[in-house]
């Protein structure tokens, strides 16, 4: 048994377990993104980094990858984490801003608006895909290619793998894919609705319809947001 | 070799000395990297072929040797013993210096040094002021030596250090040699090497492994290169005094296949190692055994990081992993690795031969021993520098290096490669350690030392390192992989005119965030290159973002070429070197700059020797 401090609080944890998993263990909350309980570790998205260690040697590190040791000291939710943690969810908004996953994390940690030029690239690159691929689906069909800037997921030579199934799970589990936020113009790339509780879709039904991520059908802060956006404008000009 | 032992090693070192103290005048041609590019191999052709005609092989030899260091003069040749320094050579230049310096002991005038500031000429290798202020204990013998010959490496008091750990030293006696030495890794972090070796050894794993890291990807640095390839056995011994030490069997040198020169002779080097009994089973008849491989990388700039070293060695991509469980705990194979880098091995055998207490006396407080810089970019004596750490910037610059070429102002020093940072003439006066240098916001690095004057644009500077690094990243990290990509997007903007207030905020939150959330050193450090910039040149990125002017002349889009009207003598050098025929004008008469013609080269600028072409 390993004894370790989370917030303050003294946690057990068996040996080679991650913070991450004895966080959760203890129902201390850290954002996860490339994280999935049935998939291996990856560490790519950043989102659930925590600040380890004492002043004034600390620095952030994956909670998904890192694992428990005697005596760590572990901080969740300190103003470097959140800070750069708002950073990441602000870089993968302007690759990914139709991902609704990612837009509610721009909800939940008070992401307002995104400073860099909207890409729209889909991909953020956090990996679920190819670990679904490759650890559940035996498939390994698809990969990382390049690096840098230039890294992308694809088949090998880009070409239709025989790997390939065509059993779905890399689409399933697709942060961007799955779960479309149709709430994003173009000129405000953050939707900040559904989660801040200031859903267009109130305006006409006396329910959240977006509760089951049940989209497609109500559709009303795509037709109506700019409507709204335009008149609230209008009364500010006034 | 059959029954080779410690005691046949030193009869072996007699003879070859005894036969080299007969020997006759030694001709070394530098056949470093540098020289190389210069054609040095075929001017040591060529001086073989003339002695061959002069009939002199018996009294002359002729040696190519590993790289002197000073680059900047190559192909370097110099006449032992004495130490005649030729540099320049070129081959037309060869049957005088047979004639004239190996027959009639002439000094041939127009190959010596001559020294910018006294106008003096210079005969010997050690009085060239770029020579006089180093202190070359490691890199020294490499005048000396041809790599390709273990014999000569032996003369050189070669593989006596790990004799003298075999014979007399346990483990645990080595390592503490090497702690009380106080050697920090030269790969960049400065790690203690002597308990970096403790924790290795302490593991009870039966198979531990050794790697040397040759992966050097700094733009502008070679020092690892150099040494691999001018002396590489002192490579391979400090591997065996670490092996003993930490009780490995098995060792393994990563080294860039971009570096051919350096793979050639490493891999000639273990054949002869092997031979003398210096590698593989029963080494000098001891129960030490210890045997090293070569593993080629396809230069990617992370897998200088160890685990995705250890990554490429296993066949896998180059891809950094969490540490904890670190190298030394979990490494190759999932057995505890020792990773050093080439000079940090190199520096073992001459603890060990030298004492740690000698070594230790040299260099500062927290950093011991002497550094090998790669000294490059604006500066008279280009190459590879070793000076004792403590050493001031200024003196490495305008000692040692001989200032700027025509007297140009100093503006900066670039350390640390990609990772580093840039280091403003205020701060010349810095020693260097590792402790100031990351002080300074910048860091040692591999020893990469990139000199800039006042034609240097800071911005510029940073955008260069930044596109270096978002090529480079492994791409794992969002926090690097964006990180690195939108920062230099957002220089990029800058230097194009298009910065708005409040980006040099937006920047340093950025390049925060990708130092704090990345998970290798790779990332870890990307910002540097940006926030030391920013901190110390803070004026020069207002400047572009503000006036939408660049101070020193460099982006194109900030800058316009324009004629000096009183100064143009009309003499039509401009006008026929532009290549959009911008400029027109008459012999004689004040020429005119189309400015929507102009594609801003600046070749005009270099032309005209008026100086009437002004930047603006």
């Amino acid at each position: 048994m390993i004894t370790l401090k989370i917030n303050r609080l003294e946690v057990r944890a068996e040996e080679g377990q991650t913070i991450l998993e004895v966080a959760k263990f203890y129902g201390i909350e850290i954002p996860t993104l490339c994280y999935n309980e049935g998939l291996s570790a990856y560490g790519g998205c950043r989102l659930c980094l925590v600040e380890i260690g004492e002043e004034p040697r600390t620095k952030l590190v994956s909670s998904c990858t890192y694992p428990v040791e005697e005596g760590l000291v572990v901080r969740t939710d300190t103003k470097r984490v959140i800070e750069t943690r708002r950073m990441m969810i602000e870089l993968m908004l302007s690759l990914s801003p139709n991902s609704k996953i990612i837009q509610d994390l721009a909800s939940k940690f008070g992401v307002k608006q995104v400073r860099f030029k909207v890409r729209n690239e889909e991909c953020i690159l956090c990996g679920l895909c190819v670990r679904m691929c490759a650890e559940q689906m035996d498939g390994r069909a698809i990969g990382f290619q390049s690096r840098g800037y230039k890294r992308k997921i694809s088949t090998p030579f880009d070409i239709r793998s025989d790997e390939c199934r065509l059993c779905g799970g890399c689409i399933y589990i697709c942060p961007a894919c799955q779960l479309r936020c149709q709430g994003p113009q173009a000129d405000t790339t953050v939707c900040n609705a559904c989660l801040t509780m200031d859903p267009t879709c109130l305006d006409f039904y006396d329910e959240l319809q977006c509760w089951m991520y049940d989209v497609g059908r109500c559709g009303t802060c795509v037709r109506e947001k700019t409507e709204k956006s335009k008149s609230k404008e209008q009364s500010t000009k006034q | 070799m059959e029954g080779m032992n410690i005691k046949k090693l030193e009869d072996i070192r007699n003879e070859i000395s005894k036969a080299r103290v007969d020997q006759k005048t030694c001709i070394t041609v530098c056949g470093g990297t540098g020289c190389h590019a210069y054609g040095c191999l075929k001017v040591a052709q060529a001086f073989k072929d003339e002695i061959k005609k002069q009939k002199l092989q018996d009294s002359v030899g002729v040696r190519t040797t590993g790289c002197h260091g000073f680059c900047e003069r190559g192909p370097i040749v110099v006449i032992q013993p004495g130490g005649i320094f030729y540099q320049r050579v070129q081959i037309k230049d060869i049957k005088e210096v047979i004639s004239e310096t190996i027959i009639n002991k002439k000094i041939l005038d127009s190959l010596l040094y001559v020294d910018p500031k006294t106008e003096e000429k210079i005969i010997y290798e050690r009085e060239v002021p770029f020579y006089k202020k180093q202190e070359r204990i490691i890199f020294g013998n490499n005048g000396f030596i041809d790599p390709t010959e273990i014999k000569d490496y032996i003369a050189l008091k070669g593989y006596s250090a790990i004799a003298k750990v075999l014979r007399n030293m346990t483990p645990q006696q080595v390592i503490e040699e090497i702690k009380k030495s106080g050697l920090r890794g030269r790969g960049g972090a400065g790690f203690y090497t002597g308990l970096k070796w403790e924790i290795t050894s302490k593991s009870q794993e039966d198979i531990k492994y050794l790697v040397c890291n040759c992966d050097e990807g700094d733009p502008g640095a070679y020092m690892d290169r150099s040494l691999l390839e001018g002396n590489p056995h002192s490579v391979i011994e400090g591997m065996l005094i670490g092996a003993y030490a930490i009780e490995a069997k098995e060792g393994f040198i990563y080294v860039r296949d971009e570096y051919p020169l350096a793979v050639k002779n490493i891999t000639i080097a273990i054949d002869q190692a092997r031979d003398y009994s210096l590698l593989g089973e029963k080494i000098l008849g001891t129960d030490f055994s210890f045997d090293i491989s070569i593993s080629k990388g396809a230069g990617a700039f992370v897998s200088g990081e160890e685990s995705a070293l250890l990554a490429c060695i296993e066949g896998k991509i180059g891809i950094p992993k969490q540490r904890p469980p670190y190298p030394a705990q979990k490494g190759l194979r999932g057995k505890p690795t020792n990773i050093n880098n080439v000079e940090t091995w190199a520096n073992a055998p001459i603890i060990i031969n030298e004492g740690a207490k000698k070594y230790s006396q040299t260099g500062t407080n927290g950093s011991k021993g002497t550094k090998i810089f790669s000294l490059v970019g604006k500066i008279n004596n280009t190459g590879l520098v070793e000076v004792p750490m403590g050493m001031t910037l200024r003196e490495i610059i305008f000692d040692i290096g001989g200032g700027i070429p025509g007297g140009k102002e100093f503006k900066a020093v670039q350390t640390g490669g990609p990772s580093g940072g840039c280091i403003p003439k205020k701060l010349l006066d810095l020693p260097i350690d590792f402790e100031s240098l990351t002080e300074a916001g910048s860091m040692m690095g591999s020893g990469g030392m990139i000199v800039m004057d006042k034609n240097t644009c800071m911005v510029d500077v940073a955008k260069y390192f930044l596109n270096f690094l978002r090529d480079e990243s492994c791409g794992k990290c969002l926090s690097c992989r964006e990180g690195t990509q939108r920062m230099w997007e957002i220089v990029t903007d800058i230097t194009e005119g298009k910065g708005k207030e409040g980006d040099l905020d937006f920047l340093e939150a950025l390049a925060k965030a990708t130092r704090d959330a990345s998970m290798c050193g790779l990332g870890q450090t990307a910002a540097n290159p940006v926030l030391s910039t920013i901190r110390h040149f803070r004026d020069e990125y207002e400047a572009h973002i503000r006036d939408k002017k660049c101070p020193a002349g460099v982006c194109k889009e900030l800058i316009q070429y324009s004629i000096i009207e009183e100064k143009c003598t009309g003499c039509l050098a401009c006008l026929k070197v532009c290549p959009q025929e911008a400029i027109s004008g008459e012999l004689k008469k004040v020429h005119v700059l189309d400015q929507s013609k102009c594609i801003k080269c600046g070749g005009c600028y270099e032309a005209c020797n008026f100086d009437a072409i002004k930047i603006e």
